[in-house]
């Protein structure tokens, strides 16, 4: 009897691991299989994606030119306060230090990324450079050599500015894209008034987004309504018309728009030609704000059509029967019933056009003239012109943060499984 | 109250300006009846009720509700109760919001409304239902919700579109039961729609058999099965023999009447034009007799037994007879015949007041 047992016991328990491997080598082959399909869009999304923005947010905070260019200037600093006179040292090996980083080719890099902080010091440096070889005169002190060259030196300004690059990593990118600077002992203020941009800047872009996200409801609901209740032919009919814009070219559509609204345009020669309009009184449509939220609204709109028609769709219209018959009329029965159920679409519509809108750049640089520019321009003019990357990245990286948090807004607020893109 | 809770006078609709998807429809519905409208799919009876609940408007004709024209009150002023064929309980609310709904159009206090909830919950068994969403349910349980919601502002009349095509059958003839008891208790006027004849024979004081925007017949369920009044009927109703032939004579409520193959069948004329016209003879399976006694019917036919079906409580026997070789016969396991195979030949036999002669 025993010796049965245990030999059904080890036949069951050798099944049992027998089982076991086979299943989980079954599983084995179907997970490698299902990583080798997901395999080259991950590859694609990292290489183009995740390590770009990872790159973007590192460069908002590296800062490593002064920490290789001028160490032991920085090491003298760090026991200077700006209350006190500078020791004749510091401008002995500064000097030193700005000598050999004109051979390194460091100098440019050092003098332009002061500049960002201290802005007019870039000549400064640079000319304070170019007449360090010849030494200071007989009995003369090295600081004096320095505040001959440019008066500059005289105020601790420039010493503070460059104590203040002291590691290799940086706070004032950030500083800056919130218009905040820093003073000679390193505490942080605002910047004087007439320098303050971004901030401002990041407050229009969200009002203008959030108020083509508005408009884009506004104008979406009744479109997406009749296409959800007329007959198919008619649907498709009006389906064509929301998709248009998105196959005509976004400079095309954009021209479109500046031929239409511009003050010798198609609109006004036609409210002139009226007389609604004196020809003085042309009004000024494009190129400022107005241009950019209806430029903006226009081709965004599918984006606000699509998903509320696909929830629409399967909103069966026995619910508003029902409630009718209920007791509740019309206008009651669809405020109570369709409309609720209507708003996982418009919520899924209108993240996707805040998104869009909030880092939205064409367009406003086309139609948006000086009024019109919303952040991403302030970002690309340090991308393209200013090269102060670090700011750009900064800012970028603002915006960023900024679309996480309110999609986690929304999250907390609706729940993300609510959105809704299609049935 | 005096006169029908509802009538229709010569009602007619029309989707396309071109077909008439209902003819000609006239009926009255007394209070508290359970009125079936029964008939294949297609055949308006869906249409017949999205007109009485205001959801379609009658292309001709007059509806009475209570004796006074309907047909420009909207939807939401006609106090009507409507249970819709997928429920239609509105998906963002809980069961006890949906129940609310009506109470809460209506204005009630709120006291009133919990109180009614609670008693609506309670009278259908999902008391401890009441804070889910209508997902959450089983189909019996969102069915019994869509029942209560339909009954709970005590509207005189209640409409059902298929509301149990949902279902399976179990739950299905569980559900039957218990909407028949509601209407027991509360007294209702219920219009009922179906295309299953058993929900229909089962659950109606009368029902209303439909085809093509007509009603092709009126009756009791008894009537109905018993006495159908036209081919269509009688094969839409529970299984049935049809034969075709000519009538020879006919006297007395009862003709004779010859079939294809020549031979001659006493049948009860139900509407016949009368000697020389077409007809089609009515037939139930389980009214066909097996080696009746001699002289007991004047119908006796031999026949040969093609194929026998055991179906538990009884037997299904497919007979070659009169030149027809799908005759049916159904009879009581209890009651089997010697001799009683596929290939053998044997006598049968019925009585003519249960063969009708139907017009065509
Ligand atoms: N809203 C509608 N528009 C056009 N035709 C319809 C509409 N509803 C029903 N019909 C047509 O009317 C006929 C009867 O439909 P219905 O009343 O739904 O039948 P039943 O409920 O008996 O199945 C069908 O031929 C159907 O195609
Ligand atoms: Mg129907």
């Amino acid at each position: 009897m025993t010796t049965i047992s245990t030999s059904a016991g080890m036949t069951i328990d050798d099944d049992g691991r027998a089982l076991k491997a086979k299943f989980a080598r079954a599983e084995r082959a179907r997970q490698i299989k299902a990583a080798g399909l997901v395999a080259p869009l991950l590859a694609f999304v990292l290489i183009t994606f995740v390590v770009p923005i990872g790159l973007m947010m590192y460069r908002s905070v590296d800062d490593p030119v002064a920490v290789r260019a001028i160490p032991r200037t920085l090491e003298l600093l760090n026991h200077w306060s700006p209350d006190s006179a500078p020791p004749e040292a510091v401008f002995k090996v500064l000097g030193e230090e700005l000598l050999s980083a004109r051979e390194s080719g460091d100098l440019g890099k050092l003098a332009t990324r002061l500049n960002y902080d201290v802005p007019g010091t870039r000549s400064t440096l640079m000319r304070t450079a170019r007449a360090m070889r010849r030494g200071p005169a007989e009995g003369r002190s090295h600081r004096d050599l320095f505040e001959t060259i440019d008066p500059k030196w005289r105020g601790g300004e420039i010493l503070a500015g460059l104590k203040s690059l002291n590691s290799p990593y940086t706070r004032s990118y950030y500083l800056a894209a919130a218009d905040l600077t820093t003073n000679l002992y390193g505490d942080i203020v605002a910047k004087p008034p007439h320098q303050r941009i971004y901030v401002s800047l990041f407050v229009k872009t969200l009002w203008v987004s959030l108020l083509v996200t508005a408009l884009c409801i506004l104008l979406a609901y009744p479109v997406a309504y009749q296409m959800a209740t007329l007959p198919a032919a008619t649907a498709n009919l009006l389906m064509i018309l929301v998709l248009l814009p998105f196959w005509t070219s976004l400079l095309v559509r954009t021209t479109a728009w500046i031929v239409l609204l511009q003050s010798n345009g198609v609109l006004n020669d036609l409210l002139v030609a009226t007389g609604i309009l004196g020809d003085e009184g042309r009004i000024q449509m494009i190129y400022n704000m107005f241009g950019t939220v209806v430029a903006m609204t226009h081709i965004l709109l599918p984006f606000m059509v699509l998903p509320l028609y696909s929830v629409m769709k399967t909103i069966p219209p026995n619910y508003l029967r029902a409630a009718e018959s209920m007791g509740a009329p019309p206008a009651r029965a669809w405020l109570d019933i369709y409309l609720p159920l209507t708003l996982p679409g418009a919520g899924a519509g209108s993240i996707l056009v805040f998104i869009l809108c909030i880092g939205y750049y064409i367009t406003p640089e086309l139609v948006g003239g000086r009024t019109g520019q919303l952040i991403s321009s302030a970002i690309a003019y340090h991308m393209q012109s200013s090269l102060n990357w670090g700011l750009a990245a900064a800012l970028g990286t603002l915006l960023l943060v900024g679309v996480l948090a309110l999609y986690w807004l929304y999250n907390r607020i609706a729940g993300v499984d609510s959105l809704r893109m299609g049935g | 109250m005096t006169g029908p809770a509802v009538r229709f006078e010569r009602v007619q609709k029309s989707y396309d300006g071109e077909t008439l998807v209902v003819k000609d429809l006239n009926l009255s519905i007394p209070h508290g009846e359970f009125l079936t409208l029964l008939g294949p799919s297609g055949s308006g009876k869906s249409t017949c009720l999205m007109m009485l609940a205001g959801f379609e408007s009658a292309t001709g004709g007059k509806i009475y509700l209570n004796e006074e024209s309907i047909n420009r009150v909207p939807p939401h002023k006609r106090n009507i109760g409507m249970v819709f064929q997928n429920y239609a309980l509105f998906p963002h609310k809980t069961v006890a919001e949906n129940l609310a709904y009506p109470l809460k159009v209506r204005k009630l206090g709120k006291t009133d409304i919990e109180a009614k909830v609670a008693r609506a919950l309670d009278r259908v068994q999902l008391k401890r239902f009441g804070n889910r969403r209508p997902a959450m349910l089983s189909g019996g349980q969102q069915q019994r919700v869509a029942v209560a919601r339909a009954l709970i502002f005590d509207p005189e009349i209640v409409l059902m579109d298929e509301p149990l095509g949902a279902l399976d059958k179990q739950l299905r003839e569980q559900m039957q039961y218990e909407i028949k008891d509601i209407h027991e208790n509360l007294g209702v006027t219920v219009v009922y729609v179906t295309h299953d004849q058993t929900e229909a024979l089962t659950m109606s004081n009368r029902i209303a058999v439909f085809n093509d925007g007509v009603i092709q017949q009126l009756a009791p369920p008894l009537d109905l099965y018993e006495k159908p009044e036209n081919a269509f009927v009688a094969g839409f109703i529970g299984e049935n023999n049809q034969l075709r032939g000519l009538v020879k004579s006919a006297r007395g409520g009862e003709c004779v009447v010859q079939l294809h193959d020549g031979s001659l069948v006493t049948a009860r004329c139900v509407n016949v034009a009368g000697a020389g016209s077409a007809t089609t003879l009515s037939l139930r399976p389980e009214r066909v007799e097996i080696n009746p006694p001699d002289g007991k019917h004047p119908n006796r036919f031999e026949g040969r037994v093609e194929q026998l079906l055991y179906l538990g409580d009884h037997m299904r026997i497919r007979v070659s007879l009169c030149g027809h070789d799908d005759f049916i016969v159904k009879v009581p396991n209890a009651s089997m015949h010697p001799g009683l195979n596929a290939g053998n030949s044997m006598t049968f036999g019925w009585a003519p007041e249960n063969c009708r002669a139907l017009e065509g």
